[in-house]
Order: C-alpha cells, then sequence, then structure tokens
C-alpha cells in the first residue's frame, strides 16, 4: 500500500502530468503539428487526477470527446498519445482517433466519445460485463454538462441503478456546454440533483480541489465494488481555454472576471500549495517534479515527430475483425 | 454458393422460424456463458419455457431504453460479454442509431484495432401486419451505408438458425434483421449443430434464362414467381443473398454470367435499397453481358400506410415479378 504522502504526491504528478502534456499539446497545435479539433483539459486536471486515483489499475475509464486527461490519468504512455492527436503510426489508435478519442485499453482507457452523451450507455455495458463475469472491475464514467441533457445520460443512470452496476458516473461540469452556459439550459441546481431520479448517491464536489475528489470517488468505487451500484459525482470546475483550441467566438459568453476568478483556483497550483504547506514535498522537490515531466513530455513531443505519417492504404483496415469481400476490412 | 443447403439435410425436421431463432439463443448461451440476452420484455421467454430457466440470469429484460440499452450491449461486448440485444420491432432501431452507428459500428476503427465488439442486433421487421408507419420498416439499406456493420436477412429456419448462430460467434458487430411474417412458417432444420456462414449466399433454384435475387422476405414471392415463370418455359435461378454485408457478390455475378438478366426483388424502400447497390455492382461488374436493362422490384418511397388495402399492395408481390421477368425476354 502507498503511504499517503506518497498517494498525495502521485496526486499531484498525475495533475501536473495533464497540464504539461495539454501545454505541449496547445503549442503544437499552434504550430500546425496537430490537425483537427483539440479540446484540453487544462483546468480540468483536479476532477480527473482526483477521480482516476480512486481506481485500481485493472479499471474501466470511458470519456468524453475532451479525452486527453484520462488516459494520462490512468498511466498511459505520453508518446503514443502525442503522436495519436499528430495522426502518426505510433499513434495509440494508429492515427484513426485523434484528439477526441484517445483510447489505450492497456490502461483501461475502453473509449472516448466524441458524441456527447455517447460514452454513457457504454459505461453501463463495461460495468455489466464486470458484473456478469465477476472480476470485481469499475468502470468510471467521465462526461460533461451538456451530456447530462442527453436521453443516454438519464437512459443509462436508470439501466445502472436496476441492475446495481458497478459503474460510477463523474460529471466534469465546467459551466459551460461549448458556449452555452449549464445554467441557462439545466434545470435543476446541480447536475447531482438528478440522481434523485435513479435513487443513487448524487454528491456535488469541489472539481479544482484533487484530494477532495479523490475522497468522494473513492466512496463510490467502494459502493460499485461492494455491489450496491452506481453513483453521480459532479465536479464542479472550469476550462481556463476556449472550447477548442484555436476558436475565435466574437462574442464574449463567458465574463472575463469570471475566468480570473476561476484561475485564481488553478487545481495544480492549489494542490501544489497544500504540499508544499504540509511538508509533503518541499518547493524544490515539486520543481523537480514538474521538470521532470516537462522533459518527458518533450520526449513524447520528439517520440511523435519521428513516428510516421501513414500510408494511406491504412485507411482501409481496422473495419472488421477480419477483411470482408467488396470493403474495408 | 450454398452447397450444405438445409434442403437437401437428410436429418431435417421442420420448425418454425421462431422456434430456430429460440434455438439459436439457448445453444450459443450454453455453450458460451459470455452470451447475454439484453432487450424489452425477453424475460418472459425463460418465464414461458421457449428458453432453458437455468439461462434466467443472463437474461437483462429491459426498460424501454433503446439508446440506453444498446449502447450498454456495446460496452459489454466491448469487455467480454457477447451480447444478443433484441430490438424487439426494427423501426426502433432509429432511437439507437448512436450507439449502432456511431459507436458499434465505429469503435474498432477508432481505437485502431484496439476494441473488438462481438454483439448481434435483433430486429424483426413487422411490415404486412396492418401497424402502420411507425412499425413496419425494413431499414437495411441504412445500415448498408455504416461500414463496421454486419448485416443479415435470413429468409427461413434453418437460415435463421444457422447465421444468428455465427452472428453470436461473430467478432464483429452483425444486425439480422428478421421478416416477421416469416416467424411463425416452419421449415426443414437440421437436428444438431447448424452454422450457415455470412456471406455466402443460398441458390434457392437453379435456373438458365433470368436471375432472381430476393431479399429477405422476398425469398416466398419470387419462388412463386419463379414455379408460375417455369409454367411459360422461362427457366429462373433464385438467389437469397441471406447476407447484405459480407455480400456473396460472386455468386450472382456468376449466375449473371450465364443468363444475362436480372431482377431483383427488396421489400426496402426504392431509393437506396438493398437492390439499388446489387443493381450497381451489376452494372459496374457485368454490363458489357447484360442482354437486358436490371430490374428492382421494391416497395415505392412511401411510409408505409395502416390500411391493409393501402399496405399489401406495395411490397414486391409475385405477379410484380412475373410481369418485370416476361417484358425482359
Amino acid at each position: 500500500m502507498p503511504t499517503n504522502d506518497s498517494r498525495r504526491i502521485a496526486l499531484l504528478r498525475s495533475q501536473l502530468a495533464i497540464r504539461v502534456f495539454e501545454e505541449a499539446v496547445r503549442d503544437q497545435h499552434a504550430a500546425g503539428l496537430i490537425p483537427g479539433a483539440v479540446h484540453l483539459s487544462i483546468g480540468h486536471e483536479g476532477a480527473i487526477a482526483g477521480a482516476c486515483a480512486a481506481l485500481a489499475d485493472d479499471d474501466y475509464v470511458i470519456g468524453s470527446h475532451r479525452s486527453h486527461g484520462h488516459p494520462i490519468a490512468k498511466g498511459a504512455d505520453f508518446g503514443r498519445l502525442m503522436a495519436e492527436l499528430m495522426g502518426r503510426v505510433g499513434g495509440v489508435c494508429k492515427g484513426k482517433g485523434g484528439s477526441m478519442h484517445l483510447t489505450d485499453h492497456s490502461v483501461g482507457v475502453m473509449g472516448e466519445s466524441g458524441i456527447v452523451g455517447g460514452g454513457l450507455p457504454l459505461a453501463a455495458g463495461v460495468a455489466l460485463s464486470a458484473k456478469v463475469l465477476g472480476n470485481g472491475r469499475v468502470c468510471l464514467c467521465f462526461f460533461g454538462d451538456g451530456a447530462s441533457n442527453e436521453g443516454s445520460f438519464h437512459e443509462s443512470l436508470n439501466l445502472a441503478a436496476i441492475w446495481k452496476l458497478p459503474v460510477v458516473y463523474l460529471c466534469e461540469n465546467n459551466l459551460y456546454g461549448a458556449t452555452t452556459p449549464a445554467r441557462s439550459v439545466v434545470a435543476v441546481e446541480d447536475i447531482a440533483d438528478r440522481a434523485a431520479s435513479y435513487a443513487i448517491p448524487g454528491v456535488v464536489v469541489d472539481g479544482q480541489d484533487a484530494e477532495a475528489v479523490f475522497a468522494v470517488v473513492t466512496e463510490g468505487v467502494e459502493r460499485a465494488r461492494r455491489g450496491e451500484g452506481p453513483s453521480l459525482i459532479e465536479a464542479k470546475t472550469y476550462r481556463f481555454g476556449e472550447h477548442a483550441e484555436g476558436l475565435m467566438i466574437p462574442v464574449a459568453y463567458r465574463d472575463e472576471a469570471e475566468v480570473e476568478r476561476w484561475k485564481l483556483r488553478d487545481p495544480v497550483t492549489m494542490l501544489r500549495a497544500r504540499l508544499i504547506g504540509e511538508g509533503v514535498i518541499s518547493a524544490e522537490g515539486a520543481e523537480a517534479l514538474e521538470a521532470e515531466l516537462k522533459q518527458q513530455v518533450a520526449a513524447a513531443v520528439a517520440f511523435a515527430q519521428d513516428s510516421p505519417h501513414p500510408e494511406s492504404e491504412a485507411a482501409l483496415e481496422d473495419v472488421y475483425s477480419h477483411p470482408i469481400a467488396g470493403g474495408g476490412r | 454458393m450454398n452447397t450444405a443447403s438445409p434442403l437437401k439435410s437428410h436429418n431435417a425436421r421442420e420448425i418454425s422460424y421462431f422456434q430456430a431463432i429460440f434455438e439459436a439463443h439457448q445453444e450459443e448461451m450454453f455453450r458460451d456463458e459470455r452470451v447475454v440476452m439484453i432487450g424489452e420484455d425477453i424475460s418472459l421467454y425463460a418465464r414461458a419455457g421457449i428458453l432453458d430457466a437455468r439461462l434466467e440470469q443472463r437474461i437483462f429484460s429491459a426498460p424501454i431504453s433503446e439508446n440506453g440499452f444498446c449502447g450498454m450491449g456495446v460496452g459489454a461486448a466491448m469487455t467480454g460479454l457477447r451480447p444478443i440485444v433484441d430490438l424487439t420491432i426494427a423501426s426502433f432501431i432509429y432511437l439507437a442509431m448512436d450507439p449502432i452507428v456511431n459507436q458499434a459500428a465505429k469503435i474498432r476503427y477508432m481505437t485502431g484495432g484496439q476494441a473488438t465488439i462481438p454483439i448481434v442486433f435483433r430486429a424483426a421487421m413487422w411490415h404486412a401486419g396492418a401497424n402502420a408507419a411507425h412499425h413496419s420498416d425494413r431499414p437495411y439499406p441504412m445500415l448498408m451505408n455504416a461500414p463496421g456493420l454486419k448485416i443479415v436477412v435470413p429468409a427461413t429456419p434453418a437460415d435463421v438458425k444457422g447465421l444468428l448462430k455465427s452472428a453470436i460467434r461473430d467478432d464483429d458487430p452483425v444486425v439480422v434483421f428478421e421478416d416477421h411474417s416469416l416467424w411463425f412458417r416452419s421449415g426443414p432444420v437440421p437436428e444438431g449443430e447448424h452454422l450457415t456462414p455470412l456471406g455466402v449466399a443460398s441458390v434457392v433454384r437453379p435456373g438458365d434464362d433470368v436471375t432472381l435475387v430476393a431479399i429477405g422476405g422476398a425469398r416466398t414471392v419470387a419462388l412463386e414467381a419463379a414455379a408460375a415463370l417455369a409454367d411459360e418455359g422461362c427457366s429462373v435461378e433464385v438467389i437469397d443473398p441471406r447476407s447484405l454485408v459480407p455480400l456473396d457478390r460472386p455468386a450472382i455475378l456468376g449466375s449473371l454470367e450465364r443468363t444475362g438478366r436480372l431482377v431483383i426483388a427488396d421489400p426496402a424502400n426504392r431509393t437506396c435499397s438493398a437492390a439499388s447497390e446489387i443493381a450497381a455492382i451489376a452494372a459496374e461488374e457485368a454490363f458489357h453481358g447484360l442482354k437486358a436493362p436490371i430490374v428492382r422490384i421494391t416497395t415505392p418511397d412511401v411510409p408505409i400506410p395502416f390500411s391493409p388495402r393501402l399496405e399489401n399492395p406495395l411490397y414486391p408481390a409475385a405477379a410484380d415479378i412475373v410481369d418485370a421477368v416476361r417484358r425482359l425476354r
């Protein structure tokens, strides 16, 4: 068992890893090396790292289009994630998934749905398999505030509740679905209130506090593992950047003061200061941790840039388990 | 070509299409404990003795949540189960287009081959029963346009059993479109293990003058037409593709090479029907051997009306086929 201190340092490391990786993604996207739409998790690190820290290595994760943080927090290889973002052969999905779909089965990240709400039923199914096969695993499902208005959210919570499936539904509520304020399109005060409809626990947690997230997700995971069914956890968080990189939205849909207020509650800075303040890690130790991660991410960028672009022929592969006549393979 | 036609089997007995469906379920569920059933009202099957009561633990009788439980099936398939998801009625498939088309069909590809989705969706087409447009669709052509899915349209008890068993064992998502009007018709089905491979057509009636491809339930009227035409001295070869994806092109093109005339009977709506695709393949691959224009006998492009007087004349009938063939000669 890890000591409490080593666990807290690992949590800081996990958050820092997401931050450092995402900053590199932002730069590589701006430099034109990452094509397509890129949704960064900067600002969400507390919710993601805190939640994943509550899982065992062989537990499952299902996620959303804002996908990069989930596999990082589950321990995926930075190089293969970065290569995927650049559409290279060495990418975790061989260049067929990209930014919205960073899937890595080797660490239990089973899928990231580019369709908002698409992952919630899948997570119920992943949990169903764990229950039927009796393997003791739990599924953690990330989704956003927008997905909580999808029918799939309600159908999935109901299904998971009636069959007491081992799943924790974790809403990364960053208060906006693209540019639409959640408060203007969600009928309840808190998304966690929706748990009442399915007679399951619904908990609101400060998503900027990774340790608080860790604590409530741990309760949800333990409950799931005991066979008592799903939980709905709403982590209130904020994305520090635009909905997607490079988007130029001509209307100020977020108040500048609101953005600045949230940035004062940077989840990485907060945990770092707390751990230094409590003597869990020294300031130098935290700096060394960050420097080490920067080095690893720089190596990942180099790996990705060196990874070959796929041959056009590869576009026809992986459609079916075995090639079929007259179509993709 | 079909070399193991149940019609030629030495030890065939007669059972209904419906019984054949549940023989397939039961045999596969006993053979492989990863096989589970998900769908509406299906707990009845074990309670009514249609399925062995010992299978009840693996029968998940779901709420009316097509999006939710189809997606659940996909997640379960991705993590070790082999679900058979019963959509009850094919028109309900539209409620589950995201899990079927966006998820089941694409996840293997989008994850660069990491995911395997061994799932079967059963969809019974309740046309020709005065159920009006919300229960009467034959929507297989839409799904033929979704790469990653396999699609079968069995027209006999032997084929539904054999194809369903093969579909359950297949590592890709397979949609089984059953013609409900066939459910209570009986036919020979071999005793014991009976598997029909996907992608292999059946030459139901050999002939030399015209190739008549009959999709799903159109097989019945095609055989009536062929018998009537034989009386006029016209030898019609009736081919049931049984599987639309993969499609047995060599069986169709090989027959066409001999006959030079092609008629396709398809209960789907005309535009972009399975008949349209087969006609296009024939035009591209066999144009120079054609002695007459290709003819599609389909349902007109209308929603299905309620009144039997309006509905019944819409579908391909033996008389339509006879007329079409006469015009080709």
